[in-house]
């Protein structure tokens, strides 16, 4: 039993991670992505998409944003504060384990 | 009227049959036999039809749905299609092996009922001894399955005041989700609503209990809070809009755009089968009737929240205004809105002078004759 939890908080070194209960799946109906999770299903936009695929348990923060910022021709501190911000509301709401 | 998109998503009612006798069950109070049932082939032949109408996701219900023997195999279905599934169960008598067996054909999360945080309150409610001590089995079972697990409290009079030890049951069973659910007076809890409804201050007792906790628990556990109608100044987005994104299907077939809605005399509703679910979504008139917003009279109509909460409830019209088409009374614009505070001051009179009123007419076939007026 898991017994008394405690709030997770993002920083460089989390290895964040979908739980088993959530899932990105392409939709062939709507020709988007969808994340699937009990009760809620959510439509990303690519910011967040590009971010929760990199969600695989073995990248780093740190390595999550160097990634972006290379795809995305953008620096790291402006991109850092949304990755950060993004993970914290998710693993908040139990989508993404950190 | 915008374009109709495709459905998210469908509550499957695979059966009406429950060990269970809960007084607010969301079941119709006429409820159907086993021998009405769809055949195996007819659900999986209709999840292949959902799936390819856009259904992302599908609770299975009841009644128990684990009463179900080919349960196992429309899960298996639906996971094959990339169907999320959620299995709503009341976890009393669930047989060994079966939790697994459900895992193991992709089952995605288990919601399971407490009808009370304490034993002598679940097996009163749902009117089994023994059904708390089979709950917190059913969901150490799960959870060693690796399944993912909503605790899920229909809240009234009799367990308001046991919010936060749910709230510690749920935590030390490993949920990460809870619901707190005020129960919605239709049906059952329609006929119960005297025995069934919590007076004013344990209801607002309760709303600061589960803010202060959903605050302290961020990041722990998800608490979602179904309002009470009774003490509402708006309405809910009832199914977020009438068949705007979701619909259910009776354990016969029949589709609804919710559970309640056979309520409503001047629907006719379709089964599958006589018709596709497709057929049914784009031009059912039971789904048409209330699409969208030209249906709408006054105070809805010209309402600035007509598209956040679509009017409410139709079934709740339909109960305490007698007008599918009218205001949710639960609406402070309602012009009926004060019937919803003089039902919750009859109910306490009733429980105050323990009137026979105040006493539960358990869901079960014929059950609801109980409520019918005695015969000298």
């Amino acid at each position: 039993m898991n017994g008394r939890r405690e709030r997770a908080v993002v920083s460089t070194d989390s290895v964040p991670r979908l739980p088993s209960h959530v899932r990105i799946q392409f939709d062939p109906v709507r020709q988007a992505h969808a994340v699937l999770s009990p009760e809620k299903v959510f439509w990303p936009n690519e910011v967040s998409l590009d971010i929760l695929r990199r969600c695989d348990g073995k990248t780093n923060v740190d390595a999550i944003v160097a990634d972006l910022a290379r795809v995305y021709d953008a620096p790291r501190e402006e991109l850092a504060g949304d990755v950060f911000a993004f993970l914290q509301e998710w693993s908040d709401k139990l989508l993404v384990r950190l | 009227m915008s374009a109709l998109l495709p459905p998210i998503g469908m509550l499957a009612e695979l059966t009406h049959r429950c060990p269970l006798q809960c007084p607010y069950c969301s079941n119709p109070v006429e409820l159907l036999k086993a021998n009405r049932e769809l055949d195996t082939a007819a659900w999986l032949d209709l999840f292949d039809q959902a799936a390819d109408l856009g259904i992302l996701q599908v609770h299975l219900s009841g009644g128990e749905p684990t009463l179900r023997r080919d349960l196992e195999q429309m899960i298996a279905r639906l996971s094959a299609r990339g169907v999320y599934t959620n299995l709503i169960t009341a976890g009393v008598g669930i047989a060994d092996g079966r939790i697994e067996a459900f895992a193991e054909a992709g089952l995605d999360h288990l919601q399971l009922s407490f009808q009370g945080a304490r034993p002598e309150t679940t097996d009163r409610i749902g009117n089994q001894r023994g059904a708390h001590e089979r709950k917190l089995d059913t969901a150490r079972r799960a959870v060693a399955a690796g399944l993912p697990l909503t605790i899920n409290a229909p809240v009234h009079r009799h367990n308001i005041e046991q919010v936060p030890e749910f709230i510690e049951l749920a935590l030390s069973l490993g949920a990460e989700r809870l619901e707190i659910a005020n129960v919605q007076y239709g049906g059952w809890a329609l006929i119960n609503r005297q025995a069934l409804m919590p007076d004013r201050d344990a209801v607002m007792r309760q709303a600061e209990i589960v803010e202060a906790a959903a605050r302290r628990l961020t990041g722990i556990l998800n608490i979602d809070f179904v309002t009470p109608d009774y003490f509402a100044i708006y309405p809910k987005p009832c199914m977020g809009g009438w068949a705007r994104d979701a619909f259910m299907v009776a354990p016969d077939g029949t589709v609804l755009p919710c559970h309640a809605a056979h309520t409503i005399p001047t629907l006719t509703f379709e089964r599958f089968g006589e018709r596709t679910l497709a057929e049914i979504w784009e031009d059912s008139p039971a789904f048409n009737a209330f699409r969208g917003t030209d249906w709408m009279l006054e105070p809805c109509r010209s309402c600035e929240r007509r598209e956040i909460d679509w009017g409410g409830c139709r079934c709740q019209a339909m109960a305490i205004a007698g007008n599918a088409a009218a205001t949710d009374p639960a609406c402070i614009k309602s012009p009926l809105h004060a019937r919803m505070a003089t039902a919750v001051a009859e109910a306490q009179a009733a429980a105050a002078a323990h009137d026979r009123n105040a006493e539960f007419v358990y869901r079960r076939i014929g059950g609801a004759a109980q409520a019918e007026p005695e015969k000298a």
